[in-house]
């Protein structure tokens, strides 16, 4: 493999991870809190380096399989958690209040000096295996190539190109209402945790990667269909 | 025992939130795709299934109990 193929081949591989990475956290980030998504963020790529320096190609014998299993599962149900929650208080304007009483801490700010736990913990999972795939990539095309220095570089870059575009689309986010951005990140939460947990499973998706835009179409479709239902539902009752 | 006790508790909210049959169904279909991955059946549709079907089911309860 060339050098510039090299750094070509890993930058697009690691610009698949890293979009997924900073979906997760922009997601996150927007919806609970700025701090305390890259504080966990920054404590997922300081494991993340950590382990990546201590162990260097010994990497590639990490359990990644096991990793995605409890990561995946964990977001599955975080994911449904919140997209069930935005869906009542999207389709029920009337009991939004109640609920929002009920469940203070879903829609508490950030507290202040102090740290957002569900947004650090989202954001360090998502870093932390998002981040373990990419190293795999680059350990993997640079051994292969016996040029780890290049394969590093076209990764880093990948992940500069994402992140820079994941701060220019945060200003814009944080006009979305709170319910529809919640909305989002649960679709994307479940659709991920969805993926990775079944591949943890050692499920063989079809189609590849791929099969990640469409099952993101499924989750949309029926989320949709859901808030119909439930709007449906709460018009009938008013009646 | 104060942190222990809070430790716990963060990691109960953060699983099981306030439906439990959430966390209960995804944690049995993935033990049953992987049993059936086992079994050389590619079960990739089984757990978008549940999560549709589980989803569905949580917001009819809450519905329900309002």
């Amino acid at each position: 493999m060339s050098g510039m193929f090299l750094i070509l081949a890993t930058f697009l591989a690691a610009s698949i991870e890293g979009v997924e990475m900073m979906a997760i956290l922009v997601g996150v980030g927007a919806t609970r809190g700025w701090r305390s998504t890259l504080l966990g963020a920054a404590a997922g790529f300081a494991i993340l380096a950590g382990t990546t320096v201590a162990l260097g190609t010994a990497l590639l014998n990490l359990p990644i399989q096991r990793l995605r299993l409890v990561v995946g599962a964990l977001l599955l149900i975080l994911g449904l958690q919140w997209l069930k929650k935005a869906l009542l208080r999207i389709a029920r304007p009337g009991a939004r209040r109640k609920a929002a009483a009920k469940s203070q801490m879903a829609l508490q700010p950030e507290p202040h000096g102090g740290i957002e736990w569900y947004a650090f913990v989202v954001a360090f999972k998502g870093v932390l295996l998002e981040g373990l795939e990419i190293a795999f990539i680059v350990v993997t095309f640079g051994a292969e190539a016996d040029q780890v220095g290049r394969a590093a570089a076209g990764a880093v870059a990948a992940l500069v190109v994402v992140g820079a575009i994941a701060f220019l689309i945060r200003g814009w986010l944080s006009r979305i209402p709170r319910e529809w951005l919640r909305f989002a990140v649960g679709l994307l939460l479940a659709t991920f945790g969805t993926f990775w947990a079944a591949e943890g499973a050692l499920v063989r998706w079809p189609g590849g990667d791929l099969a990640l835009l469409a099952l993101l179409g499924v989750m949309m479709a029926t989320a949709f269909a859901y808030l119909g239902l439930l709007r449906h539902n709460a018009t009938t009752n008013r009646i | 025992m104060r942190y222990i006790r809070a430790f716990l508790k963060f990691w109960y909210d953060f699983i099981v939130g306030d439906d439990w049959t959430i966390a209960a169904s995804i944690t049995v279909a993935i033990a049953v795709t992987y049993w059936l991955v086992q079994s050389n059946i590619q079960a990739w549709w089984l757990l978008p299934a549940v999560a549709i079907v589980t989803l569905g089911v949580s917001l009819w309860r809450a519905v329900q109990a309002e």
